[in-house]
């Protein structure tokens, strides 16, 4: 139910969102950078991309473009507004669906060839990771007997004890749902890919930078459920979400850099074959003890 | 905000030797890293704000040209990287070559060298990223808008005539 406490978590989340994320991928990007011996950008990147992508003209192909876009955003910050505000995992999962569905059409929409390779990888990428997302859902249900984020929070011991396979399949897939991996998907992070920027190719300006947008919300929703692995009912335990979701993205960086040129062929099997025998294995062991 | 803070670039060679393309890869790597200027190497004219072209305009390739810097959102700025996109260099005379890249649009900075220094790049880089302002400011204040192609094209034949 709606509470003080849930409307000032969404109020928090729709505000701070943008510029946490932007710190985060600006953190992130600089710790990449001194791995590979640069110096890097600077910490706020993010943030004034964005803003410059909002001051720039846009040209779009066809106005259900448009339309798509502001819909894949709205959904976006829906799925993490109701996250935040401590709704039910299934909602936020299925609206974050929702989300990706309506960037594809609209990639879909423009009749472009590399928008349509890209369309077409980014669904096989979603094939790759929906699988580990419901099931981490279905844990979670498990182990607190609720769907509901805020039921969740009240658990006495952190649940990554009572769910580590499903902790480390969902690390793994958020490699893929943070676009790090692999380098030939569509809106990858790095530099030279086979196909452009695919999906988001041809989106532009103010377009493009509602996309982005959209990026930095899913980001932090996406961290936030790392830190629903380690929250209990303990006024402490944020603190130490924060920390675990800092070496999770450290972990994930180091990862990046180690197999730069994973194809996403790779990844699919390899995302699978982790969902099945870590996500299955903590599943069937949750379901007998 | 200064769009300057995040300058994406487009890469693009014409007919040239390639020894400017290296030098534009080697302004990426960890000893120059443009990165830290927030530059990043898109490859999509769509998302780019600076149009980096090394090498001369042919009959083949100017139609390339054009396309891409007419599919680049305002405000945008071009970099004519190298002797041969500042005028045809060496290659000048050759019955295939029209000149240098202002021959099919407007350029705002020339980087001359054979090849051009990553210093030299960085430099010109950094002198488009004041004009890219300029021109923000300008589309705010007064509508500003690029030629395209097409009105550059037109311009030119009047100013031959």
């Amino acid at each position: 139910m709606m509470n003080v406490y849930s409307i000032i978590a969404i109020a928090a989340y729709l505000i701070c969102a943008p510029f946490a994320a932007s710190i985060f991928s600006g953190v992130d990007r600089i710790v990449t950078a001194r791995m590979q011996g640069r110096k890097g950008p600077g910490l706020m990147q993010a943030w004034w991309d964005l803003m410059k992508l909002f001051s720039k003209e846009s040209t779009t192909v066809n106005d259900i473009q448009k339309v798509l876009v502001v819909a894949h955003c709205f959904f976006a910050v829906f799925s993490g507004a109701v996250f935040f505000g401590g709704g039910d995992l299934l909602l936020v999962f299925f609206s974050l669906t929702m989300a990706e569905v309506f960037l594809i059409l609209a990639a879909y929409s423009v009749n472009a060839a590399y928008s349509e390779i890209g369309a077409q990888r980014e669904l096989l990428q979603m094939m790759a990771y929906e699988p580990m997302i419901l099931l981490t859902a279905v844990g979670f249900y498990m182990s607190t007997g609720s769907f509901g984020v805020a039921q969740i929070i009240k658990t006495d011991i952190p649940l990554v004890l009572k769910m580590p396979g499903f902790f480390i399949g969902f690390c793994f897939i958020l490699i893929v749902k943070l676009r790090k991996s692999p380098f030939d998907i569509a809106t990858s992070h790095h530099a030279h890919q086979e196909i452009i920027k695919g999906l988001t190719g041809d989106l532009s300006g103010r377009i493009y930078g509602l996309s982005e947008l959209a990026e930095l919300y899913e980001e932090v929703l996406m961290l936030g459920m790392i830190g629903l692995f380690f929250i209990t009912s303990d006024p402490l335990s944020p603190v130490y979400a924060i920390i675990a979701v800092s070496a999770v993205m450290f972990v994930m960086s180091f990862t990046d850099n180690i197999f730069p040129r994973v194809k996403w062929e790779v990844l699919l099997k390899l995302a699978w074959i982790v969902t099945f025998f870590a996500g299955g294995t903590n599943l069937l062991l949750l379901t007998l003890i | 905000m200064k769009i300057s803070r995040s300058p994406w670039l487009l890469h693009y060679d014409g007919s040239s030797c390639n020894g400017c393309d290296i030098e534009v890869l080697a302004a990426t790597t960890p000893r120059f890293d443009v990165e830290r200027f927030g530059i990043i190497n898109t490859g999509n004219p769509k998302h780019a704000d600076i149009f980096l072209c090394t090498g001369g305009i042919n009959a083949q390739n100017q139609d390339v040209v054009r396309q891409i810097y007419d599919q680049m959102p305002d405000p945008k700025v071009v970099l004519a990287c190298g002797i041969c996109a500042c005028d045809g260099g060496i290659f000048k005379d050759c019955y295939n070559i029209l000149g240098g890249t202002d021959t099919v649009i407007p350029v705002d900075v020339y980087v001359p060298g054979c090849a051009v220094r990553p210093e030299a790049l960085i430099d010109g880089v950094i002198k488009a990223l004041a004009i890219l302002d300029d021109k923000k400011a300008r589309m705010k204040k007064e509508g500003y808008r690029s030629l395209t192609s097409e009105e550059y094209r037109k311009k030119r034949e009047t100013a031959d005539a």
